[in-house]
């Protein structure tokens, strides 16, 4: 499947079918710090990713000046 | 999984509250955090004007949606940083959110008002970027909501923002900051009360508010924030809530029930005895405000007779 990762934005390809918390952990990325996209659907860990989805995964963390937030 | 309400499908996971929800319910669930934020700190009284801080980022546009939706008198005004494309893209997202919401949105930009943008303030000092920026918000925020007859200003600070800086204040035992660090800053001379309502929702779930809104936010992160020491605070909370979910909402709350009221005679010290600045007028412990001097280092203002003094930016 393809998976579409932010800042910066890069592809990369991984074999499904794959549960969304074995991506994560196979990518190194806390969970905490990124939501998973499919389409435009929100999906939870225990989600089952086909071969062909297309699967974007965003972080949430922002940094910078404490004087405001994102 | 399932939605701990409904039992329908869910789409968001919070582990710290070992729950999952659908979208409907999650919404609720961001809703009431900030409606359990304002009362429990009673941040704001019905009727109040109230000024949103908002970057274009999910948390100050999910603020504004939620405090606006909650039935406050919530405007926005956002802050030009000068900070190339990011600042062009930041705008946009901005701007069309406003128009979306149909609330009033006021503007500064500190290159065509200040005669100075963020990348030109970290060369003039030689500090990071963040330290200039946040000194130039705090400071354009309160004078915003001074000039146009707001009751309080609003910032988008959630509960890992905040996590993060507790850390930072414990890590140095900054007391001053750890005597100001609280969810609400109540209003002084010169000053406007600040609030931050989004302090029991974590980053996490503000950006999926977002999605599941579909509030088009800005998901690039600023590119003068990279590698800050603000960043690797968060990273290091998220390693230990990955362990142990809860940890970083037991880590602030506890600070703010139990630790808080014991740094607060610090943080009163610094508050006394501030006068007007020279240049501007706004409550400072000097002659001439941080926000001014900043400008006179960066030179988009003309040094004051016998000052000289260097800027001191805050680094919380």
């Amino acid at each position: 499947m393809k998976v579409v990762l932010r800042n910066p934005r890069r592809e990369v390809e991984v074999d499904g079918p794959i549960t969304v918390q074995a991506l994560l952990r196979r990518l190194d990325l806390s969970p905490e710090s990124v939501l998973v996209i499919v389409g435009d659907e929100l999906v939870t860990h225990d989600v089952k990713l086909a071969d062909h989805a297309a699967v974007e995964i965003r972080p949430v963390i922002s940094g910078g000046s404490p004087g405001v937030a994102a | 999984m399932k939605c701990r309400v409904c039992k329908g499908p869910a789409v968001i996971d919070v582990r710290r509250h070992n729950a999952a929800f659908c979208r409907d319910h999650f919404v609720h669930h961001c809703d009431e955090q900030v409606r359990r934020a304002i009362h429990s700190h009673k941040m704001l009284e019905p009727g109040e004007r109230v000024l949103v801080a908002v970057s274009g980022g999910k948390d100050s546009l999910a603020l504004w949606e939620i405090l606006v939706r909650l039935g406050y008198e919530a405007d926005g005004l956002y802050l030009g940083l000068g900070i190339g494309d990011y600042s062009d893209v930041s705008g946009r997202h901005t701007r069309a959110f406003a128009e979306q919401l149909g609330r009033r949105l006021l503007e500064v930009d500190l290159a065509a008002d200040y005669g100075y943008g963020i990348p030109e303030a970290a060369e003039a000092t030689r500090r990071s970027p963040c330290g200039s920026c946040g000194l130039s918000k705090r400071h354009l925020f309160n004078s915003a909501a001074n000039e146009h007859g707001y009751d309080v200003v609003a910032t988008g600070h959630n509960l890992d923002d905040e996590a993060a800086v507790l850390l930072g204040n414990v890590l140095r035992w900054d007391t001053g900051y750890l005597g100001r660090q609280h969810p609400v800053l109540p209003a002084a001379p010169g000053f406007v009360r600040k609030v931050k309502p989004l302090v029991r929702l974590g980053e996490r779930e503000t950006a999926a508010y977002c999605v599941l809104r579909g509030i088009d936010y800005q998901v690039e992160e600023c590119p003068m924030a990279a590698g800050n020491r603000h960043l690797g605070y968060k990273e290091v909370l998220n390693a230990l809530e990955d362990r142990s979910p809860g940890s970083k909402a037991a880590f602030l709350f506890g600070f703010i029930e139990r630790g808080h009221e014991r740094f607060a005679g610090d943080a009163e010290i610094e508050r006394d005895d501030l006068g007007e600045c020279t240049v501007c007028g706004a409550p400072t412990p000097g002659d001439v405000c941080a926000f001014c001097r900043l400008r006179v280092q960066v030179g988009a203002l003309e040094a004051p007779p016998g000052d000289s003094v260097p800027v001191r930016l805050e680094v919380r």
